[in-house]
């Protein structure tokens, strides 16, 4: 059996940033497991620019930011394994992975970084009624066809869903010389970037339909068209408003999974709202050793808050495996009214922080409302917004100083005096 | 020419062709998709069933009970994964207890053995998630699960392998009745045969017809599906249906041989033969009756919604006969469910049929009932795996990250006798595209696979049927078919001398 | 001329902005914050963008190399800009930043390597 410090499976940015960190950190045996035939993971696909504003301050392109990590890991001669898949991870942290040089591999790690990222939800998942011809595809799917492979997937399209993919992709396929007739979102709101409505949808007027969905795809072999209608507050279809669009491309983008399949073998806690897993703040899961980071553990708007993330768990996994952390107690972070969810999800006691970050999505737009932080029902930290949108992901810092955790106050964070856009 | 042509590449005419690919008889398959298992096999609930349900003395009860007897052997032989989970029928109230009472009787004249009636408690011990509002039921221990189509797959293969010539994308355009023969009129080939065994599913009226004038007439009837992700498969551990009423055996929830959870079918008169579509309205019933079975189903592991057709005839029975009006015609019409079940029984009954109208039917000495295995790579242990990715280096390399498949497998699918040609054909071959993301990782990859291996140009590679092309590239859509279409012709051409 | 509504890119509050103009001069309302004016003002006056795209690349280990605009590029070029982009072909080894197209359509713009690719 191969005998590794941190073992990284994934080799995105979570991954690589993860890798880097503890490299750097000191640990010297340090193995990356990425499953295609080279790092950098979905960024590579990612040709569009908008990336890395907050790590190099400037703006790159997927591939940009994604090189110069890959540099890095070449730099410090990190060992990473390509075309290679894991196929099982115990809570002893023992790996096997697969290949089609070496075999089947099994290597014992002294911890384990969760880096798989995450997949696309399909046409299947959210049951879009109608025949299944070809040319429904999700939105990074036909990313990689254009951009990787270099084939166009359609010539006049529909895009469901207004996540950013969807909208980066209705300016793609535009650009590329394809017809995008409407992008349709269910919710009131997009789920995407406001920048991305106005630079990928509004320069090539192409309509966003708030409160649309679809709901027939016709086509006997290929898509010949999609029957779109209107929803109410309450997600109903109102009657009448039914319309044909014609159109020989469905494309979806209508949310991120994190894929913890793997996650679930090793026995790892899977919080059912971010479908990633439970964390403190040192991003290890319930197993010991076991880290996490990127969009395997709650899917991110930006790259940057990424690669933040991956290298907290970077440096937290070189802790562990040098036999320094310690995270045996924590208390739980509880969701309050306006939020989605909170990670991480818990704060270790033992490990004495002085501030920790909280990252956070709403359930609802709300206009003017503070996210606010009680400890014990007290407010201890207050963060106005001008604007609060489930698509925009939030941070608000944590002083542990003000904060006795041993005596195990309740910690809440909410949504408050906001107004709520729609709905509630 | 042939002595027999079997219209129809589904379950019941790749049953009755590799039942007669075991006598000494020139016969030809033929198929108008450009896959076996393209119709009602590929969206169907996938039950093996017990036998208990149709009416005593019909075709189906006896063939439906026989059928399920013949399966285990036949799914040994052709390495086909097949489970007898057993299966419960529940009552939510008196009245469907007197029902569940009748069900018992039939299946006790019908010859199912060890059906039971099970009151609330046993009934707990085989379903502890069931509703609670299920006072018992019926529970039959020989109900079966298997994959239809990847049956239907085997049986084709086999038959290919003991003789059987197989003709795909051939659909029949007319049937001329000659002298002492018949002549079968496709788009590029003419089949003359003595005996014509129908087996055309949703279309064997129209086959029937070309040559009879009794009407057949056969009903598409739809039945809509959701199919789970992995991972909740024992939320049942058994086929669990409702009280069946006159609209058929209602909804059923089941996990299907690969370990998913499946919930239906809807039961909708279908207007047209083409109408495989999945309805706002089908969906919300599934979901309101799947509720009456098991009280939270979890709808956010849905992994896809398929509908399928099936065949109804008016007479309620199955029409297995030789036609009154033509000598050596027979129909095996009407298969609706429980076909499948049946399927095994079906092809021996057709051949009892050609006992009586063809003299000196003669068993081969050197039929072969065993399939080339498939290898299912992830079942092995890590020394065999290293064996073979040592001697192929294509099963180090996997494909699909949902249901485990390596390229090594992918490769196998498409060369095997009867191998795979599409996307979709793959996957009804070794799942790829089948499980969670589905194919939103692979399928890229499996195109490639499809292209090299075949010979052809990544965009000619097709989701499923004629003219189901993925990608447009710079191409023209009209252009790219026009390329299929000779790709096809040249298929075709090499499989088989021309007849006529 | 009136007065004319934009939504701000600048930052995810995404403000509306209301921009006129008067005499010579340019006033904006709504912004929340400094560089909302000022972004209203390029918005109006010469709108720009960056284009990012994709070329045929050969003996790479893909098919299809990511390239970009090296500065954003006026806003009514980015059609014949992709044009330009589509007739470019190159050979494995190229690296990040290289320049394949100077000064494209005359704006003083290079077209670039968004990604270094090896020689297969």
């Amino acid at each position: 059996m191969m005998q590794y410090d941190i073992v990284v499976v994934g080799g995105g940015p979570a991954g690589l940033a993860a890798a880097i960190k503890a490299k750097k950190e000191g640990i010297d045996k340090v193995l990356i497991i990425e499953r295609d035939k080279e790092l950098g993971g979905i960024l590579q696909q990612c040709i569009h620019n908008g990336f890395g504003l907050h790590i190099f301050q400037e703006e790159l392109t997927g591939p940009e930011y994604a090189e110069r990590f890959i540099k890095e890991v070449e730099k410090l001669e990190i060992e990473y394994k390509l075309d290679t898949m894991v196929i099982d991870l115990s809570p002893k942290k023992v790996i096997t992975a697969i290949n089609s040089v070496e075999g089947v591999i099994s290597i014992q790690a002294k911890a384990v970084i969760l880096a798989m990222g995450c997949r696309e939800r399909t046409r299947g998942a959210i049951s879009v009624p109608g025949t299944r011809p070809a040319g429904v595809l999700t939105a990074g799917m036909a990313q990689r066809s254009i951009n990787i492979e270099g084939y166009m997937v359609g010539k006049k399209a529909v895009i469901l869903g207004s996540g950013d993919i969807g909208l980066i992709m209705a300016r793609r396929l535009t650009l590329e010389g394809a017809q995008v007739e409407a992008v349709l979102e269910l919710m009131p709101y997009s789920g995407g970037l406001t920048r991305n409505i106005v630079q990928c949808l509004d320069d090539y007027h192409i309509p966003l339909l708030l409160n649309h969905t679809i709901i027939e795809i016709k086509g006997k072999e290929r898509v010949e068209g999609v029957i779109v209608a209107k929803v109410d507050e309450n997600k109903n279809l109102i009657i009448g408003s039914e319309r044909y669009i014609e159109c020989d491309t469905l494309l979806l983008s209508v949310g991120l999974i994190p894929e913890n399949e793997l996650s679930r073998k090793a026995g790892v806690e899977i919080d059912n709202v971010t479908g990633g897993p439970i964390v403190n703040e040192s991003m290890e899961t319930n197993i010991s050793g076991i880290f996490a980071c990127g969009n395997v553990v709650h899917v991110h708007d930006l790259v940057d808050w990424v690669t933040k993330e991956s290298m907290r768990a970077g440096k937290s996994a070189s802790k562990f495996a040098k036999q320094l952390l310690n995270n045996q107690d924590s208390i739980n972070i509880n969701v309050g009214c306006g939020i989605r969810y909170v990670v991480p999800h818990k704060i270790s006691l033992s490990e004495k922080k002085e501030t920790i970050e909280l990252y956070m999505r709403t359930d609802n737009v709300y206009c003017n409302a503070d996210i606010v932080i009680q400890v014990n029902g007290e407010t201890v930290k207050k963060l106005k917004k001008p604007r609060l949108n489930p698509g925009e992901m939030q941070s608000i810092k944590l002083q542990l100083k003000q904060i006795q955790l041993e005596k195990n106050p309740i910690i809440t964070v909410c949504v408050d005096k906001g107004r709520a856009e729609n709905g509630i | 020419m042939y002595d027999i042509t079997i219209i129809g590449g589904g379950i019941i005419g790749t049953s009755v062709a590799r039942e007669l690919s075991k006598y000494k008889l020139n016969v030809a398959l033929i198929e108008e998709e450009n896959d076996i298992a393209n119709g009602t096999t590929k969206a169907n609930s996938a039950i093996v069933h017990a036998g208990y349900d149709p009416n005593s003395e019909t075709l189906k009860a006896k063939l439906n009970v026989r059928g399920n007897k013949l399966f285990y052997k036949i799914c040994n032989e052709l390495d086909v994964p097949f489970k007898r989970i057993g299966s419960l029928v529940l009552a939510f109230n008196q009245e469907e207890m007197v029902k569940i009472n009748k069900l018992y009787n039939k299946g006790l004249i019908n010859g199912v053995p060890n059906v039971e009636i099970v009151n609330r408690k046993r009934l707990i011990e085989l379903e502890p998630n069931v509703s609670s509002n299920a006072l018992g039921g019926l529970y039959a221990p020989t109900t079966g699960i298997v994959s239809p189509w990847e049956l239907a797959i085997a049986l084709s293969e086999n038959a290919v392998e003991n003789g059987t010539q197989l003709f795909l994308d051939t659909e029949v355009i007319d049937i001329k009745k000659e002298e002492s023969n018949y002549r079968v009129i496709t788009k590029y080939k003419q089949f003359k045969t003595k005996y014509i065994i129908n087996c055309a599913g949703l279309h064997a009226d129209e086959i029937n017809n070309m040559v009879n004038s009794d009407s057949l007439k056969i009903q598409p009837n739809r039945g809509q599906y959701f199919l789970f992700d992995k991972g909740i498969e024992n939320m049942v551990n058994t086929v669990v249906f409702q009280c069946p009423s006159e609209k058929g055996k209602g909804v059923v929830v089941l996990p299907t041989i690969h370990g998913n959870l499946l919930l239906g079918p809807t039961s909708e008169k279908a207007y047209d033969k083409e109408s495989f579509r999945t309805t706002v309205e089908g969906l919300d019933v599934l979901k309101k009756e799947g509720a009456r079975v098991i009280a939270n189903l979890p709808f956010d592991k849905l992994i896809t919604s398929f509908s399928g057709l099936r065949a109804k005839s008016y007479t309620g029975d199955f029409i297995i006969e030789e036609s009154r009006e033509s000598n050596g015609f027979i129909n095996v019409a009407g298969i609706d469910s429980p076909g499948l079940s049946a399927a095994p029984a079906i092809a021996e009954h057709v051949v009892e049929i050609l006992h009586k109208i063809h003299e000196g039917l003669e068993k081969k000495e050197d039929f072969n009932p065993l399939r080339k295995k498939e290898m299912r790579f992830m079942e092995l242990s890590y020394d065999e795996k290293n064996e073979i990715i040592n001697n192929n280096p294509q099963y180090g390399r996997v494909i699909c990250r949902c249901e485990n498949i390596t390229e090594g497998e992918i490769v196998d699918a498409i060369h095997r006798k009867v191998g795979a040609r599409t996307v979709d054909g793959v996957k009804k071959r070794v799942r790829c595209g089948m499980g969670r993301c589905q194919g939103g990782f692979c399928g890229h990859k499996v195109m490639e696979i499809i292209a090299r291996e075949l010979k052809v140009d990544i965009t000619e590679v097709e989701k499923d049927k004629k003219g189901s092309y993925i990608l447009t590239s710079s191409k023209d859509a009209n252009e790219m078919y026009n390329k299929i279409n000779e790709v096809v012709v040249l298929m075709v051409k090499s499989q088989g001398e021309n007849v006529g | 001329m009136g007065s004319k509504q934009i939504v701000c890119i600048v930052c995810p509050v995404g403000c509306t902005l209301k921009i006129a103009k008067e005499l010579n001069e340019y006033s904006v309302n709504g912004n929340k914050c400094a560089k909302g004016k000022l972004y209203a003002i390029e918005e109006e006056t010469r709108p720009t963008r960056i284009v990012t795209s994709t070329v045929k690349i050969a003996n790479g280990h893909l098919n299809r190399l990511p390239v970009k605009t090296s500065s954003p590029i006026p806003k009514k070029l980015v059609f014949k800009c992709m044009e330009e982009i589509k007739r470019i072909e190159v050979e494995a080894p190229i690296r990040v930043g290289e320049v394949l197209v100077n000064n494209v359509l005359g704006s003083d713009v290079n077209i670039i390597a968004s990604r270094s690719m090896y020689k297969e």
